[in-house]
């Protein structure tokens, strides 16, 4: 995904240092590439890689990593605009 | 019951022919020993062994083999011609949205007590990707019921999560088929699946395999454990491709809309309507909105990495932009300076809003980026549409 890059500085991915124990289960599930893990520390190296999957957080054992997930979808953001967030769904079946 | 037809116009279809009536499992025999049938077509094969009443066997099943849980369906690993068609219909309509195989355990080979589990969606698409991949493996296959939806969007819904895992391994009786305690869930999953929510749920730990089935043989042959490429998502000039044609059958309803507003406000003038005018203007405000169409939704996946910009709707404009301009020059010295500006914009905000909701179907991009990219992107093309269309009635009235 090199060659594909989408906006910087928007992901909504926090990782707390001091709350990793360096189990490096965010570098087996992230699909972007976005963590590292070195001398027992997950690191952000690729913050703009991060397209909030959610994959991180739902896994780490130590709930250093929050994100606020979700689709990233524009038929589902109008639709959370429109109905609010509970009720929108991504119409007939746009995108997944 | 005849066993032979007695009016020989049966063949020549005069007459009713006795045997046409004739439903059940067993060919009709006409003559005994002999396949041949009354009235042209051959008869088909008799039921197989499998089929049981009620149930409708998948033609990927090669037999049930015996488990401590009960019978298992051994699938074939290859995939036949109605497998590829349905695939085809699924990559470009409505079909996709209910093509599923039944949640429940499978197997591929001669999978024992000790043989990988690996957990699938029950997706058809998602299904057969796996199962082609795993020839000459020994392995069990867990589908979850996903509702027909593919892994990754499945775990994003939250429908490919810990507990259906959880659900699935116990209604199967996975624990009497295997001895070990471990199952392999595709990497993507882990958007919705929490793997120790499965194992204290369960008992079963979760290894994460590879993002991709294709890898899932060199992932078994290095000791379930995948490399940095097999965890990483690509999007490939042929992936975004593949996306293409339902991108388009998703537009025809709204296409027909488009071309009846172009029809009317193509018509409108100085003698209030004109059908003249609203069939020769139309034509090219028509090729502009195909333009759009096709720069939005063809050529902006196909050229993603290429188009300036990160933003979609930016890519998308450009896109449009140029479409919009080979459309003025296809008309040069039809349309007025006006009519010209209209149609460049048109094709420009059709194309860049239609590159705007592809990002849904990327797998890239951060629903935080989408959101900031709309909230500036939406209220531009609202404005460019609203020029578009005061340019394209104006310069009739103007002219």
């Amino acid at each position: 995904m090199d060659t594909l890059r989408y906006l910087d500085n928007v992901a909504t991915l926090h990782l707390d240092g001091e709350a990793c124990v360096g189990c490096g289960e965010c570098t087996l599930v992230c699909p972007h590439g976005v963590f590292e893990v070195n001398e027992h520390k997950a690191a952000l190296v690729d913050l703009g890689g991060c397209m909030e999957c959610g994959a991180c957080a739902n896994n780490c054992p130590a709930s250093a990593i929050t994100v606020s997930p979700g689709v990233g979808c524009a038929v589902y953001i109008i639709q959370t605009w429109i109905k609010g967030k509970e009720r929108a769904t991504c119409g007939g079946g746009e995108c997944c | 019951m005849n066993m032979t037809p007695k009016n020989e116009n049966c063949s020549t279809g005069q007459e009713p022919c006795s045997c046409e009536t004739q439903a059940g499992p067993q060919p009709f025999p006409m003559h005994p020993g002999e396949d041949v049938v009354c009235c042209g077509s051959p008869v088909r094969p008799p039921s197989s062994t499998l089929e049981r009443p009620g149930y409708r066997l998948w033609h990927f099943v090669e037999e049930f083999v015996e488990t401590p849980a009960g019978p298992v369906p051994r699938v074939k690993t290859s995939l036949a011609r109605p497998d590829i068609l349905a695939t085809a219909l699924a990559r470009m309509s409505s079909f996709r949205n209910d093509y599923k195989v039944e949640p429940g355990l499978y197997c591929v080979g001669r999978p024992g007590p000790d043989s990988a589990v690996l957990v699938s969606a029950n997706y058809k698409l998602s299904f057969d990707a796996l199962r082609k991949e795993l020839s000459g493996l020994d392995a069990w296959i867990l589908v979850l019921d996903t509702r027909g939806i593919n892994v990754w969007c499945a775990a994003g819904k939250g429908l490919f999560c810990a507990p259906e895992v959880i659900r699935m391994v116990k209604l199967s009786g996975l624990e009497e088929v295997v001895r070990h305690r471990n199952i392999i869930l595709p990497q993507l999953s882990a958007t919705g699946v929490s793997a120790r929510d499965v194992e204290k749920g369960c008992g079963f730990s979760v290894t994460w395999g590879p993002v991709r089935a294709r890898d899932i043989r060199g992932f078994i042959r290095a000791g379930m454990k995948a490399e940095f490429p097999m965890r990483r998502v690509t999007f490939t000039f042929a992936e975004r491709l593949l996306l293409v044609p339902v991108e388009l059958f998703l537009l025809i309803k709204p296409t027909m809309w488009a071309l009846l507003a172009i029809f009317v406000l193509s018509g409108l003038g100085v003698g209030f309507f004109s059908f003249n005018a609203a069939w020769l203007r139309g034509f090219m405000a028509v090729c502009a909105l195909g333009a759009g169409i096709f720069a939005g939704a063809v050529l902006v996946p196909a050229l993603l990495p290429w188009l300036p910009g990160r933003a979609f709707s930016l890519k998308g404009a450009i896109a449009g932009l140029l479409g919009g301009a080979g459309v003025v020059l296809a008309f040069w010295g039809r349309a007025r300076g006006l009519e010209d500006l209209a149609l460049v914009l048109f094709a420009g905000v059709v194309s860049s809003y239609l590159a705007m909701n592809f990002t849904g179907a990327t797998p890239f991009t951060s629903p935080s980026g989408v959101e900031k990219e709309m909230r500036r992107a939406i209220p531009l093309q609202a404005a460019a549409l609203l020029a578009t269309i005061l340019a394209w009635v104006g310069a009739s009235f103007a002219g």
